[in-house]
């Protein structure tokens, strides 16, 4: 059932269009049978009545009238089944109280993300820009062909026939269920192109439904990775190397193996790992054990050391990723100037389900379940490692307990670690790797350290003159060839790295930004939001500074160097929501355009000597159409609580190569006391929605920056803060 | 570095709110980190004692076992430190009846034992000492007085003392902590017979010095 | 052999006595709804009910429960948990969803022992409980609708 992706080039171009242009063809039927997973369906608020067509792609239709929506993007927080769900039953005129979702195969043909190519993934906030038409023609399609079969067995005219609530019409009264008229629908022929409503017709799109996914997450039912049971599995953990870049010199398990429950201790590529038949017969054999590492090419320096090679690398010659004009020119007859140095330290994601995955494999297939968030790179990472074709992994997607990029890597790392252990283990029962949350914290695949440089002046009249822009950090497409890495790193200069400086929208006519990769063994991931994390920190508190000097309205400056009227929209949206009160406005304000979605905050912070509490955050954002508007503002609510940890106090440093950090305790998320008001405005649209799931992250720390040095003066020129 | 946001620990107060000098205090110690040398070092009865009699020395004995942080964690104001004097992580706070609050409350994760999964302490009724037994902030002088004080000490008498220090299971935790916690520097004997002694000379406290609160 | 009623049933646990409850819960009884999110009682992911009090399982052995009652997300009933549960439905106040059973624990003895909590006792009680997803506007928004909803019982 798995397309063979590996050899059809993940990134050929002509393969992408094909898929594309595919797409809105095959949607809705093929005459394959998709296994779903019945312990996925279980999950949902219903009976598992059994389906009475076939499953197909994207619909499956059961006999007690429930439509699931098979989602090919992983759940993990972000609302994604139910903003699918809402495009799919908005065209198939399906019952929003009678729609559950279950997670798509691992086909790469059929569910690849259309935005990345032939992957199948989620992440880049590109679900619901990606599904927007599929879903919706999937939906378009089912309903056609509901309302043929209708026509056909009541020998009516389809125009006589209305489709709503899941139940087929006549204007004589007569009626039946999708589920009744699903055997026949079957039979109809697959409309190629079928009509899709227009924006003023829309009953679903737009409106503030409940999610679907909040049933089996409030009565505890909802399975995540972790949650998996098979028939004598087995829990495995395992022992890494203190240092990144460390191996395994040698191990002593001995003790290990005489902690009762411990069923086998083997090397695997990472480390040692310890089998048993409990978790904490797995976490107790593994503090028996006693290993010795070889840290020869490990990363042995520490933060402050990493940070002065940064300052180093800075000062030499860098890569152009943006020149127009000529800054160095313009900046040296500059009226005034700004010179800053700013620092961002590693990040770990740390959802609050530690990564996990259960695999079976029996020598010749490989079946995993787990919250995979790139199933292609999963799938053939599997296959790799454990020496079967792609075609022999079946993935099983469940619930992801959060992500924020940790659970997709280019090198498919717990995936990986679960096919050794398979490979390595003597009794071949199925496997749950369990990572602790130590094993999290100090395990690497951080938003990487970042050091920036900027100079930038404005003329006699206050406008921008130049601006020059140097960006230190370990680039994370470049560094392991990933399926991404082809058009994401070009001329050595990784998008991700220089994303939100380099193609900025604000129109600066005398421009230059330098790129530099520095090196280390510390492994680095995408990190909700990825370069934005740190870009629009420094672009916004330097335009903050610049305006300051200019004596000019924050917001006015900003708004003079927009060109795009969707980017205006938010900055005059959250204006006008906060009474923006102009230059000695004592709140916060910050833009950012990351994912194709321009989001503006306005910051309300008590701010004094050592300190500051962030009140209330106003937030404007243009996603396009707003599929699910309360869904929308959760993000932006989320987006906040999880930057606000950054500003507040969270970084992972090293002490001679060792992470200092290792679990909530010095790792300290925001907490309820740390959360401020959040309100959320939503500029009117009906074009095709735009990321949201990473956008409101962005801006929140240069508008609370912007806001404390309003009320101290100070200037936060890394992060976290330094209030002192 | 703002030690405040590293903990993730609460908002100080707002100036009405504060209760007095101790208040101040109780946040001073919160904000610092630091071994308990170190913290000691930053605490001002490192005067010598008046006259260096033997019952001075008796209290000096006694004085560094209680402002050890295996005593002083819990003889705070309104919220426990934990290790070595640093912030309780999650925070949590006094509540009605020394115990934490609705939800958050000392026995939610605090049981009759260590821990040896989580590396929770635990000892029998674990809390903090009332409110009026708070000690953070004393110079070693005011300890003394306010150990004597029923007012302040839950009306004991120096036997009644006597018999807490000797046979209360959640003090006895000091001497016998567990994993990698450094216990009270005096082993328990040799503290009960010190103690003892001081009692037997009349509890005699060394003259009043400037707190911390009025330097 | 360790007894302990959970969720109203007497069950018999042949395991360590050290073993944390959280593990004897998930890997031995299957029920899954109680999260493992830190392992230190730092995160309330693992929040359950022992006796009507809030605890954290990762943090209390299978030997501290015997004899007693212990209470998981699978397993609660009762006005104020139906009133808990509902508000959380009505506001929608998941995302990711992991911490929630943790939350929802948390929350519910919460209202039970103060029916009409301000924000400032939400804060007090909750925030042992972590969400990475950053709920928590929802979190108290629903603890406020939950205490109306149950306000029979304040």
């Amino acid at each position: 059932m798995n397309d063979t992706d590996a050899e059809a080039g993940l990134s050929s171009p002509s393969r992408r269009r094909f898929l594309r242009g595919s797409a809105a063809a095959t949607v809705f039927l093929l005459a394959c049978h998709v296994p779903f997973s019945r312990r996925a369906l279980a999950q949902q608020p219903t009976n598992n009545a059994p389906p009475i067509h076939k499953p197909n792609l994207f619909v499956k239709i059961d006999s007690d009238n429930w439509v699931t929506v098979i989602s090919k993007h992983l759940e993990m927080g972000q609302g994604v089944t139910t903003g699918l769900a809402t495009l799919l039953a908005e065209e198939m005129e399906a019952d929003w109280s009678k729609m559950r979702f279950a997670f798509a195969p691992n086909d790469t043909s059929v569910y690849n993300n259309l935005d990345f190519g032939p992957m199948m993934g989620t992440g880049g906030s590109s679900s619901m820009h990606n599904s927007w038409e599929q879903m919706r023609m999937a939906g378009a399609a089912a309903r056609a062909m509901l309302l043929a079969a209708a026509a056909e067995k009541w020998r009516v005219p389809e125009a006589e026939l209305k489709a709503e609530n899941s139940t087929i019409t006549h204007k004589s009264g007569k009626s039946a269920t999708f589920a009744e008229l699903g055997q026949e629908a079957m039979q109809q022929p697959v409309p190629e192109k079928p009509a899709l409503k227009a924006p003023g017709d829309w009953k679903l799109i737009g409106k503030q439904l409940p999610r679907i996914d909040s049933r089996g997450k409030t009565d505890g039912s909802g399975q995540f990775g972790l949650d998996v049971r098979r028939p004598g599995m087995r829990r495995a953990v395992i022992a890494r190397p203190p240092l990144f870049g460390a191996t395994l010199k040698n191990f002593d398990a001995s003790a290990s193996k005489k902690v009762p429950g411990v069923r086998e201790v083997v090397k695997v590529p990472g480390g040692v790992a310890v089998v048993a038949e409990d978790t904490w017969s797995a976490l107790r054999g593994r503090d028996a054990l006693k290993v010795e590492w070889d840290s020869a090419n490990a990363e042995t320096r520490s933060t402050d050391e990493i940070q002065a090679e940064y300052g180093k690398l800075a000062d030499g010659k860098g890569l152009v990723a943006a020149n127009r004009g000529n800054a160095t020119g313009t900046l040296a007859s500059a009226e005034k100037k700004v010179k800053s140095e700013y620092f961002f330290p590693y990040l770990a994601h740390a959802p609050m389900e530690p990564l996990n995955g259960v695999l079976e494999f029996d020598g010749n297939k490989a079946k995993l379940w787990g919250g995979s968030q790139l199933q292609t790179i999963d799938t053939n990472v599997l296959a790799k490692t454990l020496g079967i074709e792609p075609g022999a992994v079946t993935i099983h997607t469940t619930l992801g307990g959060g992500s924020f990029g940790r659970r997709g890597t280019a090198v498919g790392d717990w995936v990986a670690e679960l096919a050794s252990i398979s490979k390595a283990i003597k009794e071949k029962t199925p496997i749950q790797l369990v990572w602790t949350r130590e094993d999290d914290i100090q395990g690497g695949y951080y938003r990487p350290m970042v050091l920036h440089r900027v100079e930038a002046g404005i003329d006699k009249d206050g406008n921008i003159a130049g601006w020059q822009h140097k960006i230190v950090t370990q680039s994370i497409f470049a560094s392991t060839e990933t399926p991404f890495t082809s058009f994401m790193v070009k001329d050595g200069v990784d998008h991700s790295s220089v994303e939100g400086v380099a193609d900025t929208p604000y129109q600066i006519d005398n421009f230059s930004v330098l790129s530099y990769n520095a090196k280390s063994p510390v492994s680095v991931n995408w990190w909700r939001s990825v370069g934005n994390t740190h870009t629009a920190h420094v672009m916004e508190t330097t335009l903050d500074e610049l305006a300051k000097l200019a004596g000019k309205d924050p917001l006015e400056f900003r708004l003079q160097l927009l060109e795009d009227e969707r980017d205006k929209s938010v900055l005059q949206l959250v204006a006008e929501k906060t009474s923006w009160r102009g230059a000695g406005d004592k709140r916060g304000l910050a833009f950012h355009k990351s994912f194709g979605t321009p989001v503006a905050l306005v910051a309300e912070v008590d701010a004094g000597e050592g300190d500051f509490q962030v009140r209330k955050i106003t937030a404007a954002v243009n996603c396009g159409t707003a599929i699910n508007p309360d869904i929308v503002a959760a993000q932006v609510e989320g987006a906040v609580g999880f930057a606000l940890s950054t500003l507040l106090r969270n970084q992972i440093t090293l002490d001679k190569g060792r992470v200092v950090q290792s679990n909530f305790h010095n790792f300290i998320p925001t907490h309820i006391a740390d959360m401020p008001e959040v309100e959320v405005h939503i500029v009117p649209s009906t074009g095709t929605p735009t990321g949201l799931g990473e956008p409101g992250l962005p801006p929140l720390a240069p508008s609370v920056g912007n806001a404390i040095t309003a009320a101290t003066g100070k200037r936060m020129y890394s992060m976290p803060f330094l209030m002192t | 570095m703002d030690l405040r946001h590293e903990y993730g620990w609460p908002s100080p107060l707002p100036p009405s709110q504060r209760v007095g000098p101790a208040a101040t205090l109780a946040l001073a110690a919160l904000l610092l980190v630091a071994g308990c040398g170190e913290r000691k070092a930053e605490r001002p009865d490192n005067a010598p004692p008046a006259r260096a009699s033997q019952d001075g020395d008796h209290w000096q004995q006694i004085a560094s076992v209680l402002t050890h942080p295996r005593c002083l964690n819990c003889h705070q104001v309104e919220m426990p430190l934990q290790g070595d004097g640093r912030p309780h992580i999650p925070r949590v706070e006094r509540g009605p009846d020394n115990m934490g609050v609705a939800a958050m409350r000392c026995s939610n994760c605090h049981k009759s034992g260590n821990n040896q999964a989580s590396g929770v302490p635990g000892a029998p009724h674990w809390s903090l000492a009332p409110e009026s037994m708070n000690w953070s902030g004393l110079s070693t002088a005011e300890l003394c007085q306010q150990l004597l004080d029923p007012k302040r000490n839950g009306g004991r008498t120096p036997d009644d003392l006597a018999k807490h220090m000797g046979e209360d299971p959640l003090v006895l935790w000091g001497w016998q902590p567990g994993a990698d916690r450094e216990p009270v520097p005096i082993q328990h004997d040799k503290f009960m017979e010190v103690f003892r002694a001081w009692v037997a000379a009349g509890t005699p406290c060394p003259q009043q010095e400037q707190s911390e609160d009025s330097a | 052999m360790i007894s302990v009623e959970i969720n109203g049933e007497q069950r018999e646990l042949d395991v360590d006595p050290q073993m944390p409850l959280l593990w004897a819960l998930r890997d031995h009884l299957d029920l899954t709804g109680t999260k493992f999110g830190c392992g230190r009682a730092l995160c309330g992911a693992c929040t359950v009910h022992i006796d009507g009090e809030a605890a954290r399982s990762c943090s209390i052995t299978v030997g501290d429960v015997d004899g007693k009652k212990v209470t998981t997300i699978e397993g609660v009933s009762g006005p104020v948990a139906e009133a808990v549960v509902g508000a959380w439905r009505d506001l929608d106040v998941v995302q990711c969803g992991y911490c929630q059973s943790g939350q929802i624990m948390s929350a519910i003895t919460l209202l039970t022992k103060n029916p009409s909590p301000t924000d400032a006792d939400i804060d007090s009680s909750m925030v042992g409980n972590i969400c990475r997803c950053g709920t928590y506007q929802r979190i108290r928004a629903a603890i406020h609708q939950g205490a109306k909803k149950a306000g029979g019982e304040a």
